[in-house]
């Protein structure tokens, strides 16, 4: 991927341009900084995909370049949660609890198809059509499985959109984002 | 072969025989566990390996096939049995014969309904205890609304319902006690970085001793064969390379083979030289992860890097002539998709050049280290006579002394060509199943060695019809993928589409096994059992 291309959907930037006060809004950028720099991911993974992200985490991709190599098997000491792998029926719940145990600010990645949408699996009896029907998603790394480039590329998306959240002076707290099915009763 | 039919034929008089790939007898379900016992026991028959079980709906009955195996004369014999009480369907369990067969009559019992009398545990094992319906009979109701997605835990049962033939010959419900009241009961799992995907574990102690294991299974439960039976041939193809991923071209292998048996086709020379490599290089792969996670479970963190370093080489050539790093789809019906990257050859000498060298060093590394020794030496000691039972096959049956290789038993591609040792260990435990898998990397070594340069000219695969249909029948086939004998069932009515596809996977034997392999050892030994045996939970679940 080109550079200019990296660059090209700003909009994320331009969001927060508007009306930032000088002071509070340097603090955001500070702590922003910060912590777009450090996400913790959790270490979770159900299949295909997740091999992918031990790759992404070994010798020759190294996570650690970005700063998320601090993998957490604990989910409350997690900053963010990559789905790497298919979510079934039967595994659902866990993925909501675990989700729910992470502390906020928390950010969900769907890695590959199936976390995206059920990718081969759509049809099947006992398969998420996409976990966004439990969880809100930050980021889709579709691919199947993504490279660990690509993998990549959607954790810098995810970074750059940290990096335009207003930490202070607006709300400190993000609002929980809605989930499909939750959409949908509405 | 007339000789296995004669003795069955007087043996019961009223079986009966039907003509296939094996002599196949049909029996009534009443007598399948007095045939049972014959098969294994008799001293020229000797089945003593149940290779697959599978269920089935018949429409007008439900049943089973068992594909039973002798590890003494190598010969074959597939047994059916049904009923035609869809109501309340109930079979005899086997599971007294064939260990391994208590787990695969829990998994039919999930998706047909079928209850198997005096199988100690009729829990569900991969659906959920709220399932209505079971997926997998003809009229199933796809409905999402009937299964919504859940949005709260399962509940455990402590308490096992089942079917028990009293003395006198009545049939009665009952119930079996897997943990006690006052039973100390952790969960491992489903999330946690030591089972290697999402299984669950529940754990009873007694301090710091292992009193039972229970594994609960279905976290990743993706009903590939039953979506198999919607699709036609070369779709069902791509959904193997996703079952076990780390043998992804072995399991996409066996489904070619048994299709490609079905229809008489006879595989290019050049594609089944490709389709050896290719294979092999899999399982290097494959067992090369296994020896980083297994030392990362350990505790040796470095290896894992080391392994991974080395594992890339390997997804780079698949990368060249497959065009992706996992879920490569290379295989199809009748050869390869694709020709050979013109690096191959090179990149392949080079990673033989590079090797052994990188083994020597993981050997002074890990293997040799005290820690290491001491938390796998003696570990979760196996049998040659339960590995056969409970059909643990792979390194982890070779590790107790049971030559159970595909490769050697019944070779396929170019394995008949090629000189190779089959590793055999007789110490059982969990160094055994390390080092045979560490020893194998090298035996395919020297595999890939004697193909790299004699792949011949030629065709890469022959060309097929878009639409292909199976004459009608019930085909398996066997391939040795990186954990074991792994198997394809395929019943077609002579369609487009398969009336029953059955991958018989080497994980879910393994995972049946822990529980035998854990007893009476501490609970930290779990996490070395389980790296030893290096199962792959999507493998399980299917
Ligand atoms: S997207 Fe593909 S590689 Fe990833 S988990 Fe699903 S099937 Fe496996």
């Amino acid at each position: 991927m080109k550079e200019e291309d990296f660059n090209e959907n700003e909009y994320i930037e331009q969001l927060r341009a508007a009306g930032t006060n000088v002071v509070v809004g340097k603090l955001d950028d500070l702590i922003n900084w910060g912590r777009s720099n450090s996400l913790w991911p959790l270490t979770f993974a159900t299949s295909c995909c997740g091999i992918e992200f031990m790759s992404a985490g070994a010798a020759r991709f190294d996570m650690a370049r970005f700063g998320f190599e601090v993998a957490r098997a604990s989910p409350r000491q997690a900053d963010v949660i990559v789905v790497a792998g298919t979510i079934v029926h039967k595994m659902a719940p866990v993925l909501k609890r675990l989700y729910d145990q992470m502390a906020e600010p928390k950010y969900v990645v769907a890695m590959g198809g199936c976390a995206i949408s059920g990718g081969p699996f759509k049809n099947s009896y006992h398969v998420l059509k996409g976990v966004e029907e439990i969880i809100p998603v930050d980021v889709y790394v579709p691919g199947c499985p993504p490279k660990p480039e690509a993998f990549f590329y959607g954790m810098m998306q995810l970074q750059r959109k940290i990096k335009a959240e207003q930490y202070f002076g607006v709300v400190n707290r993000k609002e929980a984002k809605p989930t499909k099915t939750q959409t949908e009763k509405k | 072969m007339g000789n296995i039919k004669e003795k069955i034929g007087s043996f019961l008089p009223e079986a009966v025989f039907e003509e296939g790939q094996y002599i196949t007898v049909s029996v009534p379900a009443d007598k399948v566990h007095a045939l049972a016992l014959y098969l294994r026991d008799d001293a020229d028959l000797r089945f003593d390996y149940l290779a697959n079980l599978t269920g089935m709906d018949w429409g007008e009955s439900l049943g089973v096939i068992y594909h039973l195996n002798s590890t003494t004369y190598n010969h074959w014999v597939i047994v059916k049995t049904s009923t035609t009480d869809k109501e309340n369907p109930l079979l005899y369990s086997v599971g007294d014969v064939w260990a391994t067969a208590l787990i695969n009559e829990r998994e039919i019992h999930d998706f047909y309904g079928i209850r198997f009398i005096n199988n100690p545990d009729m829990r569900h094992i991969f659906l959920r205890n709220d399932w209505k319906g079971f997926p997998f009979r003809k009229d199933y109701d796809t409905n999402p609304e009937i299964n919504p997605i859940p949005l709260e835990s399962d509940e455990y049962l402590d308490i096992a319902p089942c079917v028990k033939e009293t003395d006198n010959g009545k049939i009665e419900e009952s119930l079996n006690t897997i943990f006690e009241k006052d039973d100390y009961v952790i969960n491992i799992g489903p999330q946690h970085p030591a089972t290697h995907g999402v299984l669950h574990f529940r754990v009873a102690l007694d301090g710091e001793i292992i009193k039972k294991v229970d594994p609960n299974c279905g976290y990743i439960h993706r009903g590939i064969e039953k979506m198999c039976e919607s699709l036609t041939y070369p779709q069902t193809l791509h959904l193997t390379d996703r079952l076990d991923y780390l043998s992804a071209h072995n399991n996409r292998h066996a489904l070619c083979l048994c299709i490609e048996d079905a229809l008489q086709v006879e595989v290019p020379e050049r594609a089944k030289y490709i389709r050896t490599m290719m294979d092999e290089l899999m399982r290097i792969s494959s067992h090369l992860l296994f020896w980083s996670t297994c030392c990362m479970d350990l505790g040796a963190l470095t290896a894992f890097f080391y392994g991974f370093r080395d594992r890339e080489k390997i997804l780079d050539i698949f990368e060249e002539t497959c065009g992706a790093r996992m879920t490569m789809n290379y295989n199809t019906i009748g050869g390869v998709m694709a020709d050979i990257h013109p690096n191959f050859q090179k990149r392949v000498k080079e990673l033989i050049a590079y090797l052994p060298k990188a083994l020597k060093e993981y050997h002074t590394v890990f293997t040799g280290n005290v820690i290491a020794q001491q938390r796998m030496k003696g570990i979760g000691y196996l049998t040659k006579e339960d590995a056969i039972s409970y059909s643990v096959t792979g390194p982890s049956g070779r590790a107790s002394g049971w030559t159970c290789d595909v490769r050697k038993r019944t070779p396929y591609g170019v394995y008949d060509k090629v000189d190779f040792k089959e590793i055999i260990r007789t110490e059982g435990d969990a160094f055994a199943r390390y080092m045979v898998r560490m020893d194998e990397i090298m035996e395919s070594v020297h595999i890939l060695e004697q193909l790299v340069d004699n792949i011949p000219e030629g065709d890469y695969a022959v060309k097929m019809k878009p639409i292909i249909k199976l004459p009608e029948g019930t085909y398996f086939r066997q391939v040795e993928a990186c954990r074991g004998a792994f198997g394809v069932l395929i019943e077609s009515k002579g369609e487009k589409y398969p009336y029953r596809v059955k991958f018989s996977s080497p994980g879910l034997a393994l995972v049946n096994v822990v529980d035998l392999l854990s007893r009476k050892n501490k609970i930290a030994d779990l996490i070395s059992i389980g790296a030893s045996l290096d199962y792959v939970v999507p493998d399980i679940d299917r």
